[in-house]
C-alpha cells in the first residue's frame, strides 16, 4: 500500500512536469496548427540558463530569470522564423521546428559541453519532507508539484477569467474575426509562443536538477511530450492534463513492479522451454514490466491514433 | 513552379518513348560509377563512396514519401534498419548453410522484408497524411527502435546482430572480400533501385501520389482512393529503404540499435530536404554533399553537426527548395541565355557573405577551442594557418573580417535582385 503511495507521488510529479510541456505545445497547436518539435529544446535551454544563473547568484533568481528569457526566445523565434516558413504550409514548419530542435541541442553542446552539468536543487529544499512506510518523500518533489499546479491553475484563470484570455480564445478558433475587431492577432500568436516556450522553460528549471542537465534531456521528454498530447486531444488543456498524469503514473508503475511475462505464460499453462538459446521465443520469457514500461506510452499513443484519432478528450482530429 | 516544368517536361519524353536525352543523364552515371573506383582507389574513399551509395538509395527512398507523396516520416528509419537486420541474419544462415544464395541478391530480401513492415505499418498510419502521418511514423518509430533492445532474438539487444558477407554463392569467382567487390555490388543496385524509383514516379500510381499530395480532395473526386495512393506510395517506399538497408548490411556486416532510432530517422529528412524534395535528383545531391560533410567536416572540426545543423535551417527558412532547387531557378537565366549577367554581383555579394560565413565559424572555433583544449594550448590550426587562440589581435581580425564580409554581402544584396530580376526577365520587353 505505502509502494502504491509512493509511487503515486511519484507519478504525479512526472505527470505535472509533462503536463508543463503539454500544456504549452497544445496550446500552441491550437492557435497555429503546427506541433513545435523544438519545444522540449526550450525545456532543456530553461535548464541549462538557470543551471549558469544559479552558478553566479544562486537558485531563486534563476527560477523567475531563465523562464523569461526562454520565452523572450521563443518569442522571436515564433517572430523571425516560424512566421516566415508559415507561408509554406505545416510539413515545412514541423520539418522547421525539427531542424530548431537539432540546432539547440548543438549550440547546448557548444556552450556546455556533451558531459552533464552539476545542476542541483536548492539546499533550503533538500531535505525530507515526511515518510512513507521508511521512505522519504523530498520537500523538493512537493515544491515540485505546488509550482505545476499553481502554474495550472494560473493558465485556466487566465484563459477563463480574463479579457486576455478572451481574446486568444477567440483568437484560437476564429483569427480572421478577431483581427477584424481591431486586435493585433500576430502579436497574439507571438506572445503565446512565448508564454508557451517559457513554461516549457520553466519546467526546465525545476526538472532540471532532478532528471539532470544534458544535452540529450530534450530527446528524452520530447516525443513523450508528444505522446501526451496526441494521447491527450490535440489542443485540448484538460487532455493535456489527464493524458500527462496518464502517462506519469504508468511509467512510473511500470517502472516499480518487476512483472514478467514468464510468469504470465506459467500462469496460462505454457512450460519454460530447458534451454532458452534454442528457441525464438526466448524474449518472451526473459521480457520484464520494467523492460517495457517506456514503450508503453508510444502502444498508447499508436492505438488512440489508429481507435480514436481525435485523442481522449480532443473535438477534432489530429 | 518549376518542379512542375520539370514533371511536363518528363512527361513529354516519357510519352515520346526512350529518347537520348531522357537517358543521358542515366549513362553519365552509369559510366561514372563505373569509373570513380579507378580515380579514387583507396579503401577509404571506396568507403566514402559506399556510404554515398547507400544514402543515395535512402534519400530517394525517402523523398517518394516526402516529396512526391507529402508525407513527412519520422521514423523512416525502421524500414531500413528491419532490412538490414534481415540480411544480416540471411547472411548468418548463409554461413551456417542454411540457405544459398549469392550475395548480390541479397538486397531483395532485405527489400522485401522492409517491405513486408511497410504493409503491416502503412495499413494504418496512411490513412491521413501532414501532421497525423507524421506522428505516428514517430511513434512507430520509437517503438520499434526501443523494441530492438528487448526482442535480443532478432535485434541482438544492445550489441546489434553481425554477419560475414563472403559466405554467399561466388558469383564468376567473386566472394566480395575486397572492398572494390562491394563497391561495385553497391553501385550496381544503386542504379537498380533509382531507376526503378524514377520509373515508378512516372507510373500512373506515381503520378496520383503528387497529386493527393497537392490536392487530396480533388484527387479523390477525380476517382481515386487517396488512402490507398498513399499506401502504394509508403509499400514502395518501404520496399526501397529495404534495400539501403541491405546494402548498408553488406557494407557494414552489422546492424545495431542505431540504424532504426529517431536521429537517423532525423538525419534521412535533413539530408533529403538539403538536396530538395522538389526534384527526382534533389536527394541524390544532398545524399552527395551530406555524406561529404559528414566525413570530411568531421575530420576538421568537431562543430560540424552545429554547422549541419544550422546549414539545415537556413535552408528550410529561405530555400524550401534545397540545393536541388538553387540549381532549377538558374534555368530560367540559363534559357534566356543571361546567366553571364548575374556573374558579377554573385561575386560581389557571396563572397563576401561567404568569407564573412567562414569568419564566424572561425569564431565557434576559437572559442570551442578556448574551452575544451587542454591548459596551456593555445594555438590551433584554423584554415591553414597556425593561430594563437588567447591573443586579442586573432579575435579582432576575425571580428573585423565577419562584420566586413557580411556588411559587403548585405550592401551588395539589391544590386544582386536587381541583376536576377534583369536575368529572369527576358529582353523583348515581358510577354513573349
Amino acid at each position: 500500500m505505502s509502494l502504491i503511495l509512493l509511487n503515486l507521488i511519484d507519478g504525479l510529479v512526472t505527470g505535472l512536469l509533462l503536463f508543463m510541456l503539454s500544456s504549452g505545445l497544445t496550446l500552441i497547436f491550437s492557435m497555429m496548427g503546427v506541433l513545435n518539435f523544438a519545444h522540449a529544446s526550450f525545456y532543456m535551454l530553461g535548464a541549462y540558463f538557470a543551471y549558469q544563473i544559479s552558478a553566479a547568484i544562486g537558485f531563486w533568481p534563476g527560477l523567475i530569470v531563465a523562464p523569461l528569457i526562454v520565452g523572450v526566445l521563443g518569442a522571436l523565434v515564433e517572430r523571425y522564423g516560424l512566421r516566415r516558413v508559415h507561408k509554406y504550409g505545416h510539413v515545412p514548419e514541423l520539418i522547421f521546428t525539427f531542424g530548431l530542435a537539432l540546432l539547440i541541442e548543438e549550440i547546448v553542446k557548444f556552450f556546455w559541453g556533451t558531459a552533464q552539468v552539476p545542476f542541483l536543487k536548492p539546499e533550503s529544499l533538500a531535505f525530507p519532507l515526511f515518510h512513507i512506510a521508511g521512505n522519504a518523500v523530498e520537500a523538493y518533489k512537493i515544491f515540485m508539484i505546488f509550482i505545476s499546479m499553481a502554474i495550472f491553475i494560473g493558465l485556466l484563470l487566465i484563459l477563463t477569467r480574463t479579457r486576455v484570455g478572451l481574446i486568444i480564445q477567440a483568437a484560437l478558433s476564429h483569427p480572421q474575426t478577431v483581427e477584424t475587431l481591431g486586435h493585433n492577432v500576430p502579436l497574439i500568436f507571438m506572445g503565446v509562443f512565448g508564454v508557451g516556450t517559457a513554461l516549457a522553460g520553466l519546467a526546465g528549471v525545476i526538472a532540471g536538477p532532478v532528471l539532470g542537465t544534458f544535452p540529450g534531456m530534450a530527446i528524452v521528454l520530447g516525443s513523450i511530450v508528444f505522446v501526451t498530447i496526441v494521447v491527450g486531444g490535440l489542443g485540448s488543456l484538460w487532455g493535456a492534463l489527464a493524458a500527462s498524469l496518464l502517462i506519469g503514473w504508468i511509467t512510473t508503475f511500470a517502472a516499480s513492479y518487476n512483472v514478467g511475462l514468464a510468469d504470465i505464460l506459467t500462469a496460462l499453462g505454457f512450460e519454460r522451454p530447458e534451454d532458452l538459446s534454442e528457441t525464438i521465443f526466448r524474449d518472451a520469457w526473459t521480457l520484464t514490466l520494467p523492460q517495457i514500461g517506456p514503450i508503453l506510452p508510444y502502444l498508447l499513443m499508436v492505438l488512440i491514433l489508429v481507435f480514436r484519432p481525435y485523442g481522449l478528450f480532443g473535438k477534432r482530429e489530429v | 513552379m518549376s518542379a512542375v516544368d520539370q514533371n511536363r517536361a518528363a512527361s513529354r519524353a516519357a510519352a515520346g518513348g526512350l529518347s537520348l536525352a531522357a537517358l543521358a543523364p542515366w549513362i553519365a552515371a552509369i559510366v561514372a560509377l563505373a569509373l570513380l573506383p579507378l580515380v579514387f582507389s583507396d579503401n577509404s574513399a571506396i568507403t566514402i563512396m559506399n556510404q554515398m551509395a547507400i544514402t543515395i538509395v535512402f534519400a530517394l527512398a525517402y523523398n517518394m514519401l516526402l516529396g512526391q507523396g507529402g508525407m513527412l516520416s519520422f521514423g523512416h528509419a525502421v524500414y531500413m534498419g528491419l532490412g538490414g537486420f534481415f540480411s544480416v541474419h540471411l547472411m548468418n544462415w548463409m554461413e551456417d548453410d542454411l540457405v544459398a544464395l549469392p550475395l548480390p541478391l541479397l538486397p531483395i530480401f532485405g527489400g522485401l522484408f522492409g517491405l513486408l513492415f511497410a504493409m503491416l505499418i502503412g495499413s494504418f498510419s496512411t490513412r491521413k497524411a501532414g501532421t497525423v502521418f507524421a506522428m505516428i511514423s514517430l511513434g512507430v518509430g520509437e517503438l520499434i527502435a526501443a523494441c530492438s533492445i528487448i526482442v535480443v532474438a532478432f535485434f541482438g539487444g544492445e550489441e546489434g546482430v553481425s554477419g560475414d558477407r563472403t559466405y554467399g554463392v561466388p558469383v564468376f569467382g567473386i566472394e566480395f572480400i575486397r572492398h572494390v567487390e562491394v563497391y561495385y555490388l553497391t553501385a550496381f543496385w544503386l542504379i537498380v533501385a533509382a531507376a526503378l524509383m524514377y520509373l515508378f514516379s512516372r507510373t500512373p500510381v506515381g503520378r496520383m501520389a503528387n497529386a493527393v499530395r497537392d490536392n487530396p480532395e480533388r484527387a479523390e473526386f477525380v476517382g481515386y482512393s487517396a488512402r490507398w495512393v498513399r499506401y502504394v506510395s509508403f509499400c514502395a517506399s518501404g520496399f526501397f529503404a529495404g534495400i539501403a538497408g541491405a546494402l548498408f548490411a553488406v557494407n557494414y556486416e552489422i546492424l545495431t540499435e542505431e540504424n532504426l532510432n529517431l536521429a537517423t530517422s532525423g538525419t534521412i529528412l535533413l539530408v533529403t530536404f538539403l538536396g530538395g524534395v522538389g526534384f527526382f535528383y534533389g536527394p541524390v545531391i544532398g545524399a552527395v554533399v551530406f555524406t561529404l560533410l559528414a566525413t570530411v567536416l568531421k575530420l576538421q572540426t568537431e562543430l560540424w553537426q552545429l554547422y549541419v545543423g544550422a546549414l539545415f535551417v537556413a535552408t528550410v527558412m529561405f530555400f524550401p527548395g534545397g540545393l536541388a532547387g538553387l540549381i532549377a531557378i538558374h534555368a530560367t537565366p540559363w534559357r534566356l541565355g543571361k546567366l553571364g549577367g548575374l556573374a558579377v554581383p554573385y561575386l560581389k555579394t557571396l563572397l563576401p557573405g561567404v568569407i564573412g560565413l567562414l569568419a564566424l565559424c572561425a569564431a565557434a572555433e576559437l572559442a570551442f577551442h578556448n574551452r575544451e583544449a587542454p591548459a596551456g594550448e593555445s594555438t590551433m590550426g584554423l584554415f591553414w594557418m597556425e593561430v594563437d587562440t588567447h591573443s586579442p589581435l586573432t579575435w579582432a581580425v576575425v571580428a573585423v573580417v565577419a562584420v566586413g564580409g557580411l556588411w559587403l554581402a548585405n550592401r551588395g544584396a539589391p544590386a544582386l535582385k536587381a541583376a536576377w530580376d534583369e536575368a529572369t526577365t527576358p529582353s523583348d520587353g515581358g510577354r513573349s
